[in-house]
């Protein structure tokens, strides 16, 4: 039997009705619209579909969207202000962190989760963070050169 | 059973949920994962116990530690009387997941998925910590040693709900260590681990405690690494007869992740490097957290 709840993504309260097996990541994907985060792995191996959830990051795939309820979910389109991308997400541009861009709402997420805990971290640390979250393009190396410039320019993320 | 879901507010709330039949979810990082992989389908029936504030929080008890069931991964690791005096617990919370999991994952649910391979179990077990489950019927107190009984089952009644986990004060000039073999640095499973806890007494160990992770069908202690540390002065030959019994009392598996031949043969590596790390750290010296980075790359 499908159970009320409410889902607040990206500040906007969606009153839906669930399936208690339902994962966060559906709900928001096939039930709220949203289909900027992704499926991967659905194992919580590959971090494609990492969102942020009172703002820690979560596995939404591997997370029952029920749990959510009344709680802040942020999507990789919850960042940008409209049309105008965060720095970020331009340095993920600029530094060349993005070419298939199936893992990129994830990475996004994902490092704002490290930069919002850690505004200053090594090579290393981003690394660390980050390799959660799975990328078969880039090589990794332009996507930390963009964390780290985020880092490095102060601006809050 | 119809498909439910309720969010219990209360202790009693999730007790009576329990008692009819509900099973608990906390941070949901097992459970559901689980379910994926085809271990158990999801249950027809789950109360959501993460809401309920008196379950939650890390207290300090008479020198030793009350950890609630929903305490995260993340609280334990930044919490600083178990990284000084717990730190073998903090090196494994450390290194669970990745930071989505430690934000969520909790230690209750990561003690009763009774995983072989969970990296918090051999810390736990080698500071002699209880787990308190409580059922509408009461409540009782149950060593982790008596709790896991293979990969996924505990002596737990299907009623009871882990409340929260006792460890008692450790003595004074303890050190601790937990050390995984690892191929990947996030959401990683220990392919092997082994913990560490040593006291410390006028240069000769007094008390010591050694655990192998991922290589028995439970997390299990290995007395006679624990026989050959005790009464000895923490020397090489102690140390390498201590990390040679962690591999003959391992029996482990063959799986994607390693074949049992290689898993034996790391056991004793794996020893090695947690019982001089948590040596080290008994004698005052700074062996940053997680050791399992720390320690990587140490010579066998």
């Amino acid at each position: 039997m499908n159970v009320p709840a409410t889902l607040n993504v990206n500040g906007t309260p969606y009153s839906v009705e669930l399936d208690p097996h339902m994962s966060l990541l559906d709900a928001v994907r096939t039930v709220v619209g949203l289909t900027g985060s992704k499926e991967g792995c659905d194992d919580s191996e590959c971090g494609a579909c990492m969102m942020l959830l009172d703002g820690k990051p979560v596995n939404s795939c591997s997370y029952l969207a029920l749990q959510a309820d009344e709680r802040d979910v942020t999507t990789v389109e919850g960042l940008a202000d409209g049309d105008e991308l965060v720095p970020l997400q331009r340095a993920f541009l600029e530094q060349g962190g993005v070419q298939c861009g199936f893992c990129t709402p994830g990475m996004l997420i994902s490092a704002t989760a490290l930069l919002r805990a850690n505004p200053d971290p090594s090579d290393d640390d981003v690394r660390i963070a980050l390799s959660g979250n799975l990328c078969r393009c880039t090589g990794y190396d332009g996507i930390v050169r963009a964390v780290r410039g985020v880092a490095a320019s102060g601006t809050d993320v | 059973m119809t498909r439910s879901f309720t969010w219990a507010v209360t202790v009693e709330d999730a007790l009576a949920a329990i008692g009819s039949g509900a099973r608990p979810v906390a941070g949901g990082t097992d459970l559901v994962v689980g379910a994926r992989q085809g271990k158990a389908s999801l249950p027809e029936a789950i109360v959501a116990v993460d809401r309920i504030a008196s379950l939650g929080g890390i207290v300090e008890v008479d020198g030793g530690l009350h950890l609630g069931t929903l305490a995260t991964h993340e609280e334990i690791v930044a919490n600083e009387v178990i990284r000084e005096r717990f730190s073998a617990l903090a090196d494994a919370s450390a290194i669970v997941g990745s930071h989505a999991t430690r934000a969520h994952g909790t230690i209750g649910g990561n003690v009763m998925n009774a995983s072989p391979a969970m990296d918090a179990g051999g810390p736990l077990l080698c500071f002699d910590a209880s787990a308190t489950l409580r059922s509408e019927a009461g409540e009782r107190t149950v060593p982790l040693g008596e709790l896991w009984t293979g990969p996924g089952s505990t002596t737990a009644d299907p009623h009871e709900l882990l409340v929260g986990i006792e460890v008692p004060a450790p003595k004074m000039m303890t050190g601790s260590a937990y050390v995984r073999l690892e191929y990947r640095r996030q959401m990683e499973i220990a392919i092997v681990g082994a913990t560490a806890v040593v006291t410390l007494d006028a240069g000769s160990v007094t008390h010591a405690r050694v655990a192998i992770t991922a290589l028995a069908p439970t997390i299990r202690r290995i007395p006679e690494a624990e026989a050959a540390l005790a009464g000895s002065d923490g020397g090489d030959e102690a140390i390498a007869t201590a990390a040679r019994a962690a591999g003959t009392g391992s029996s482990p598996i063959t799986d994607v992740r390693g074949s049992a031949g290689y898993r034996t043969a790391m056991a004793e590596v794996i020893a090695r490097r947690a019982i001089v790390a948590a040596l080290a750290r008994a004698r005052g010296e700074q062996v940053s957290i997680p050791a399992s980075a720390a320690t990587r790359g140490a010579t066998a």
